[in-house]
């Protein structure tokens, strides 16, 4: 079973994070590091990428005409998708796991930030039943 | 040499000869892990070389000693690290040991590939390269992952047999019943995966199914006694001959009762339903042999309103006892509704509510709504088909459950 894992965030979050220490973005750094080799050691991985800070994120719908209408006015509290991993696991649990393992990423000062991670099953092109 | 006709006999050939080769040469080096690399890469030369340079007399030999040279390279290079000696020693040891009957082989290495201490996806994914012969890259296209992490799942599957010390024989009698349970359950599984599936890489998907045939008519030819055996090769057949009609023009699920029979595999059945009576009357009937027996008696009603249910009913008890599976428990309601009506059908899947199981899962609600339908009661059919589709994982079976709720939503 396929599970997507998004960490999310807010601007607040972003602006924050400019502001770390070299000690503590480096040793984020190593973490994500650590954490994606675990992922493609354990053969759980199929995917992973991080986004751009929001500061360019846009919101698009299409006008009357078909044409793009932007909105990239947010509020502070938004939360914006930072960046996922999706991981072929054999249970939800094992997603879960995996999940907090991320969420533990050390932020300032070592301690674990404990980023809100929502994990969401991907689906299938299976059906699950024989006919 | 010999002229091939096309790379596809030569493929075939390959993916028949490499369990057999990989026998041979773990009983040689001793080293699972080890010879099923040196057996792949021999395999990719004779990719490359076969079908340029034409069919060797003996392709079995050419690939044997090819996987062997590449093992002497691989122990020549580690002669450093003191590891020679033993190895050599070994080598001598088991030049000594009495030669086993090499169909054997195969199903030494499907016990192997299978063994309970491996997670069905490393178990799944190493029969399929070790015994099936397929590459790496072919196993990762077929479950939808990069090739890296699928390697990674072979080496540790490999990893895990290695460090367990499983030595390369048939278990003994006692653990064997049961090893070859769980060998037939990996064969279902990978039938199962290529069956299930119905858009993405459909093609390639669709041989997993008939990769999981070809792996268990062999294990049937092997031990053409075994009733289980037989019973899993009836039910594949059975089951795959309705492939054509499952799905629609866009790929949309088409439910048992109103798929086009004439687009079954008549052939296959025939085949499937041979198997099964010829199977039947030995005795030990097991759970795979009753599932195919359903699977007949759908697969030989010409009308979906021809069906024996009072058969099925029949088959669901006896499967019911041998089973705990929840989803046996509700098959059964479904076959007490056609018989004894919706209510009765009803009344059952009130009580498997409470199996911790079943109560959150989509199927529990995707049945009630059938039987609610079946009942009359639109209103709760809508309810529940609508509830389903919310807990399903599967993309073509929410599609089919929303469109059943509309279906009825546009009637009222």
């Amino acid at each position: 079973m396929k599970y997507i894992l998004m960490m999310t965030g807010t601007k607040a979050d972003c602006d924050s994070w400019l502001k770390w220490s070299k000690k503590d973005l480096q040793a984020s750094v190593a973490f994500m590091r650590a954490f994606s080799k675990e992922l493609k050691d354990s053969g759980t991985f199929v995917a992973t990428e991080g986004l751009a800070f929001p500061e360019q994120a846009k919101i698009v719908r299409a006008g009357a005409d078909g044409l793009p209408i932007t909105d990239g006015v947010f509020p502070e509290a938004k939360e914006f998708l930072m960046g996922y991993w999706i991981v072929d696991v054999e249970s939800a649990e094992q997603a879960y796991r995996i999940a907090a393992r991320a969420s533990a990423a050390p932020g300032p000062g070592g301690i674990p930030g404990s980023q809100p991670i929502e994990v969401r099953q991907i689906m299938s092109s299976a059906p699950a039943e024989w006919q | 040499m010999t002229e091939p006709t096309s790379d596809v006999p030569v493929e075939r050939l390959l993916r028949e000869l490499t369990p057999r080769v990989l026998g041979t040469v773990v009983r040689r080096f001793h080293d699972f892990a080890a010879a099923e690399d040196a057996v792949q890469e021999a395999a990719l030369a004779a990719a490359i070389e076969w079908p340029r340079e034409g069919l060797p007399d003996n392709p079995g030999a050419w690939l044997t000693q090819v996987a062997f040279r590449r093992m002497a390279d691989r122990i020549r290079s580690e002669s450093a690290r003191r590891r020679r000696e033993s190895e050599m020693a070994q080598i001598t040891e088991a030049a000594a040991i009495e030669p086993a009957p090499e169909e054997d082989d195969t199903l030494i290495l499907l016990f192997m590939c299978c063994h309970p201490a491996l997670t069905p996806a490393s178990a799944i994914a190493l029969t399929l390269r070790a015994v099936g012969g397929l590459t790496t890259a072919e196993i990762a296209h077929a479950f939808l992952v990069p090739e890296a992490t699928m390697a990674q799942r072979i080496s540790r599957a490999k990893q895990s047999i290695q460090d367990s010390g499983i030595p390369f024989q048939l278990p003994t009698a006692g653990e064997r019943v049961q090893r070859l349970r769980a060998v037939l359950h990996v064969l279902y599984l990978i039938f199962n995966e290529g069956y299930t599936s119905s858009a993405g890489p459909v093609l390639r998907r669709a041989d997993l199914s008939h990769e999981a045939m070809r792996l268990t008519r062999i294990v049937h030819d092997l031990q053409p006694g075994d009733a289980e055996v037989a019973g899993l090769l009836a039910l594949m057949l059975l089951t795959d001959a309705r492939r054509l009609a499952r799905t629609g023009a866009t790929g949309e699920l088409i439910p048992l009762a109103q798929q086009a029979r004439t687009l079954w595999d008549s052939q296959q059945i025939a085949e499937g339903v041979a198997l099964l009576s010829a199977t039947l009357p030995k005795g030990s009937v097991g759970p795979y042999q009753l599932q195919a027996a359903i699977a007949a008696v759908h697969d030989e009603a010409p009308r979906a309103e021809d069906t024996d249910w009072p058969q099925i009913l029949a088959l669901y008890d006896l499967l019911r006892r041998m089973s705990d599976n929840p989803m046996v428990g509700l098959n059964h309601a479904i076959a007490v509704a056609m018989v004894h009506g919706a209510a009765k059908g009803l009344e059952l899947l009130d009580a498997l509510q409470a199996d911790a199981r079943l109560a959150d899962h989509h199927r529990l609600d995707a049945v009630r709504a059938h039987l609610l339908e079946f009942a009359g009661d639109r209103q709760g059919a809508i309810r529940h088909y609508r509830a389903a589709a919310g807990k399903t994982g599967s993309l073509p079976e929410r599609n089919y459950l929303l469109t059943q709720a509309a279906r009825l939503a546009s009637e009222m």
